[in-house]
């Protein structure tokens, strides 16, 4: 099974994405450049991090114009399985491909440290290496994070179990300091209606190596290959 | 054809939280101005176009606000002003 990560200019978390999929995971990789029209036999598509079109206007809103977006779609729509990590969680909500919108962190400050998610559906593509309550270790970088929604919006995802992945405490908790962008719900990751796209800020590509401080991201990418895989 | 110039306000929509805008407020509250209630800060963009009228000028701001411009989850936009653009002054 294949994996494609797409480069957009700006971004910068592809290297890690690549790592992550080839080093770690053990699977094949390709790169796609975000002008190309096709991808290439990817089964999973990622789209990894960082500031396409230097976020211009909003993060992620030129982004969703690149040639490749349309195949991107086209593939997420046929239910192929698409990742969307920080800049491509923003990317992935302004094509419409995701719902909601991911706004300036509620403090307005760049906030770059390791949190605590809570998984909060292990029924998904994406996470059934996990089990549902677990508390990961996972860093997040960014200054656009607050997931932010109408009321109708959220109460479909919850009702639809869509929200994959909560900002919490490290004893689990949603209380005060949990969540570091303000999100909505202390929503960190939510998957489409259909479950094949995943848009999460947090980078599960940066902890895949106890020796980088945490391999909590490897399960999600272990899910990708015995879900589809198989 | 005429040229004209079109400016379009973005603001967050009521009820999304601003932090920009409260800040805002709060510094001017700090500087004495007490009269203030809320601030929202938004973008202000300037579009020089071709079009037969204006207000074929105004439609295709509006479809350039709702493509790409301004994010219809969370914003609202207005156009705030279509002028034509005399030749004199095109340079």
């Amino acid at each position: 099974m294949r994996f494609g990560v797409v480069t957009f200019p700006g971004s910068n978390c592809d290297d890690d994405a690549v790592h992550a999929v080839v080093d770690a995971l053990g699977a094949e990789c390709v790169r796609l450049w975000h002008k190309d029209h096709d991808l290439k036999r990817a089964e999973v598509v990622i789209l990894p991090g960082g500031f396409s079109y230097g976020d211009y206007l909003r993060p992620g809103a030129i982004a969703r114009f690149s040639p490749i977006m349309r195949e991107v779609v086209e593939h997420a729509k046929r239910g192929y399985p698409v990742l969307g990590v920080c800049n491509g969680f923003q990317i992935l909500c302004e094509a419409g491909v995701l719902p909601g919108a991911l706004l300036r962190n509620a403090r307005l400050k760049f906030v770059c440290r390791n949190v605590t998610l809570r998984v909060e559906n292990e029924a998904t593509l994406f996470t059934s290496q996990y089990e549902r309550g677990q508390l990961l270790r996972i860093p997040i970088a960014h200054g656009d994070g607050r997931f932010t929604i109408d009321a109708d919006g959220l109460e479909r995802l919850r009702d639809r179990d869509q929200v994959v992945f909560r900002y919490v405490n490290a004893d689990g908790t949603t209380g005060d300091g949990a969540n570091p962008n303000g999100a909505q719900d202390n929503i960190a990751g939510i998957v489409n209606e259909a479950g094949n796209v995943l848009g999460m800020m947090p980078h599960p590509e940066r902890a895949v190596d106890p020796l980088l401080g945490s391999a909590d991201g490897l399960p999600l990418f272990q899910s990708l290959l015995a879900r589809v895989g198989a | 054809m005429t040229q004209y110039r079109v400016a379009v306000h973005i603001v967050p929509r009521r009820g999304v939280l601003d932090p920009q805008g409260q800040a805002v407020t709060d510094a001017l509250h700090a500087l004495g101005f007490a009269a203030v209630g809320d601030v929202r800060v938004g973008r202000h963009i300037v579009i020089r176009m071709n079009a037969d009228a204006p207000q074929a000028a105004e439609q295709a701001a509006r479809d350039m606000c709702d493509r790409l411009l301004a994010n219809p989850v969370t914003e609202d936009y207005e156009i705030a002003r279509i002028a034509p653009i005399h030749a004199e002054a095109r340079a």
